[in-house]
């Protein structure tokens, strides 16, 4: 097959381009520019989006003796990943923009452009397995398993994607990639957020949209127990940096319940009163097999590194309900609820949706 | 592999690469006193007369560099700098809109660190500049100019200026004209002392040299302020251990590319017009960019409605073609063409053009090979341009 590899500059992606290349395809390796200017973003190695990175993976790609390309998507990036990313916590949501930006860019204005180009799929470096019967299964490395970001994904689009590490640990990644003399194989592990150069979500948010002093209210008493800067700083579940003027009556911790962009408050209470045992989400996507007429038990994830819960789900066109067996703590509107059908050979990926409450 | 990138670098003539090992086999620094020292420095004076006597210079207006880049800093800043110090008025920078970077970027950076005043001069939508306007500017800010510079010929649409009469203009107000000449020589006629230019530009890779090395031609009554200090090994406004076996291989491939100009010049354009023939029967919707006739004789630059460059080049790179888009960022991202928006271009139209050039090594086959896989190139990215596949 001709396959497009996307290269961040990262080790997993060249390792998985390597093994495309081993694998017998005809591979073209891109590294996607996603800043509008590649200095502001998070510089050295733990972004995705620098000059260095950019070098990276073009010498990566030269290790491996495949074509290299760099494509512009700052513009589709900033629209569908950086302004959602905002937009969503004003709106009182928690949102997830590496789940955002498969489902947008790589797996959609990269692949789509690349499909039109005349490549016959897309080969990234996600840890997850996609083996020939087309189902989407966690990684064997489950600390580092990524099947949660992908889980957005249509059977259309996993139908033109390469998963190659699937199979490997990280450990086994980056051994490879220094047997493979790949100079990236003991470069730093990318996280948080790529766009956010220096860490500070709440400050690049304040940033954008603005001080916002609001009311900080006791769910039980309904008293107002300090005040906020800005609602959409705040995320579900959150207990550090809520600055209380008193504490609670029974002097327990208080937990961020909820936050309502409309009232500009945010409710704080219990831990108990962030326990829910139904989860209401939108825009599901059914690919573990033909979508049920009924009830699916299975187990559900609500949030990156989350913990797994059984649950039964219903899922129709438009929205996906889960009745979990036991309450769980924390679920924020904005998230991804996935489910996932527990598999000895690796947990299947049912299906996601977007958690609403 | 159809090489149609002869713009972006050409490779070495043979006698020029001989010179060049011949000469590296040889210690010897050019500025030693012992006998080493004085065949080095008898390998760089030969090379600079060779490169005078060609380019119709003095051997003393002759300033070795390291390439196209440090010559044209060197004489928009050198230049600027040795002006605005005699006289305190005259800080103001006037080049056209198509420049290289390597002008632009000088003149932007005196705009923001020396307090330079920018004037920038229009071009019509063949990407020529008129004597005119360049009249009009320096008739309204001619004692604040410090000196002007326009390319000759440009590196992307081919269009070949006419320097003689804008020198002439620049020289009525006394104020020196800089050109940089990197795609003109060997390409036309050039002569420095005819021109009535001030300085010009010149570098070895796009002409059958190697990369690396190149000159500033620099009249003997114009000042300039060195970039690098140092040994003061050229004239006092450059620096640095002269290279004689890139100069001795520059002045081979000079000497070869000024004497073979006029054949070379017949038939690469007959071989260009032929593409640009084939590429319009191909691709009847093509916009040709740049001046019909007055252009480089290998140059060929297209935009292609509907396309987006960055996706026909990969694509023709793909079946061993490879060309241009202009120029891209350091990350490696395409971008649209300020030439072609300063010719009025739109964005669509300035990020859908590709630049075929021509060199001293191209032969019918290499413009079969681009004919050949063109049309299909051009339908796949007229596609990817508008794509989404359905989910």
């Amino acid at each position: 097959m001709r396959v497009l590899a996307a290269m961040s500059g990262g080790v997993d992606s060249a390792v998985a381009a390597a093994r495309a290349v081993q694998a017998g395809h005809d591979v073209t390796g891109v590294h996607l520019a996603l800043a509008r200017n590649p200095q502001t973003y998070r510089t050295g190695a733990r972004g995705c989006c620098t000059l260095e990175d950019s070098r990276d993976a073009r010498r990566a790609a030269d290790v491996l003796g495949i074509p290299f390309y760099v494509w512009d998507m700052a513009d589709r990036f900033h629209a569908d990943v950086v302004d959602d990313f905002v937009a969503e916590y004003a709106a009182g949501r928690t949102p997830n923009p590496c789940l955002r930006c498969n489902e947008k860019i790589k797996f959609a204005a990269v692949l789509d452009r690349a499909v039109a180009l005349g490549f016959d799929a897309v080969v990234t470096g996600h840890h997850a397995r996609l083996g020939p019967d087309g189902l989407l299964r966690r990684s064997v490395d489950v600390a580092k398993d990524q099947s949660y970001v992908l889980a957005v994904l249509t059977r259309a689009q996993l139908d033109r994607s390469i998963f190659p590490l699937g199979d490997s640990t990280k450990a086994q990644v980056r051994q490879e990639a220094a047997e493979r003399g790949l100079a990236v194989a003991d470069k730093p592990d990318s996280h948080d957020i790529c766009f956010i150069a220096d860490g500070d979500t709440r400050g690049f948010l304040a940033q954008r949209l603005g001080e916002t002093p609001g009311d900080v209210v006791d769910a039980t008493t309904g008293a107002v127990v300090g005040q906020h800067a800005g609602a959409y700083a705040y995320t579900v579940g959150q207990r550090r940096g809520l600055h209380l003027d008193r504490p609670a009556p029974d002097g327990r911790p208080r937990y961020v319940l909820s936050i309502t962009p409309k009232t500009n408050t945010v409710t704080v209470g219990p831990a108990e009163a962030l326990e829910v045992a139904t989860v209401r989400a939108v825009r599901p996507v059914w690919t573990g097999g033909p979508r049920p007429s009924g009830p699916v038990e299975c187990e559900v994830q609500l949030r990156a590194h989350g913990v797994v819960v059984p649950a039964a789900v219903t899922v129709d066109d438009g929205t996906l309900d889960a009745d979990l067996r036991h309450p769980v703590r924390g679920v924020a509107a904005g998230q991804a609820i996935v489910a996932y059908r527990p598999d000895p050979a690796g947990d299947v990926v049912l299906g996601s949706a977007t958690i609403t409450g | 592999m159809a090489y149609l990138d002869h713009a972006a670098t050409t490779p070495m003539l043979d006698e020029a690469l001989e010179a060049y090992v011949a000469t590296a086999r040889e210690v010897g620094n050019a500025s030693s006193l012992h006998a080493s020292g004085r065949r080095a420095r008898r390998r760089v004076e030969e090379s600079r007369e060779r490169v005078a006597a060609a380019l119709g210079a003095r051997p003393s207006e002759v300033i070795f560099t390291g390439g196209g880049t440090e010559s044209d800093n060197l004489a928009v800043k050198g230049i600027f700098w040795a002006r605005r110090d005699t006289d305190e008025r005259r800080r103001r920078v006037i080049s056209s809109a198509v420049e290289h970077h390597a002008v632009l970027d000088a003149v932007e950076w005196l705009e923001q660190h020396e307090n330079a005043e920018v004037g920038s001069l229009p071009v019509d939508g063949s990407g020529r500049l008129h004597p005119d306007a360049l009249r009009a500017e320096l008739a309204e800010h001619g004692d604040r100019a410090a000196l002007v510079t326009a390319m000759w010929a440009n590196n992307e649409v081919g269009t070949v200026q006419r320097i003689g009469e804008l020198a002439a203009v620049s020289a009525e107000y006394g104020v020196p004209f800089h050109t940089d000449a990197v795609q003109a020589v060997g390409q036309v006629p050039v002569d420095f002392a005819g021109s009535g230019v001030a300085a010009l530009t010149v570098t070895g890779h796009k002409l059958g040299g190697p990369v690396g090395v190149g000159a500033l031609l620099l009249g003997r009554d114009v000042a300039a302020v060195p970039l690098l200090h140092g040994g003061g090994q050229e004239r006092d406004v450059r620096s640095g251990t002269l290279d004689a076996a890139g100069i001795v291989a520059f002045a081979v491939a000079v000497e070869a590319a000024v004497k073979g100009q006029q054949e070379y010049a017949a038939g690469v354009a007959e071989l260009r017009d032929d593409l640009v023939r084939r590429v319009r029967e191909a691709v009847p919707e093509v916009v040709f960019n740049g001046d019909p006739t007055d252009r480089l004789p290998g140059n060929a630059h297209f935009s292609f409605p509907g396309c987006e460059g960055d996706a026909l080049l990969l694509l023709l790179d793909a079946q061993g073609i490879a060309c241009s888009t202009g120029s891209a960022c350091s990350a490696g991202v395409a971008q649209p063409s300020h030439v072609l928006l300063a010719m009025g271009a739109d964005d669509d139209r300035a990020r859908s053009s590709l630049r075929f050039s021509l060199g001293h090594t191209s032969t019918t086959a290499d413009v079969d090979a681009l004919i050949a896989a063109l049309p299909g190139a051009v339908e796949r990215a007229r596609r990817a341009a508008g794509a989404r596949t359905p989910r």
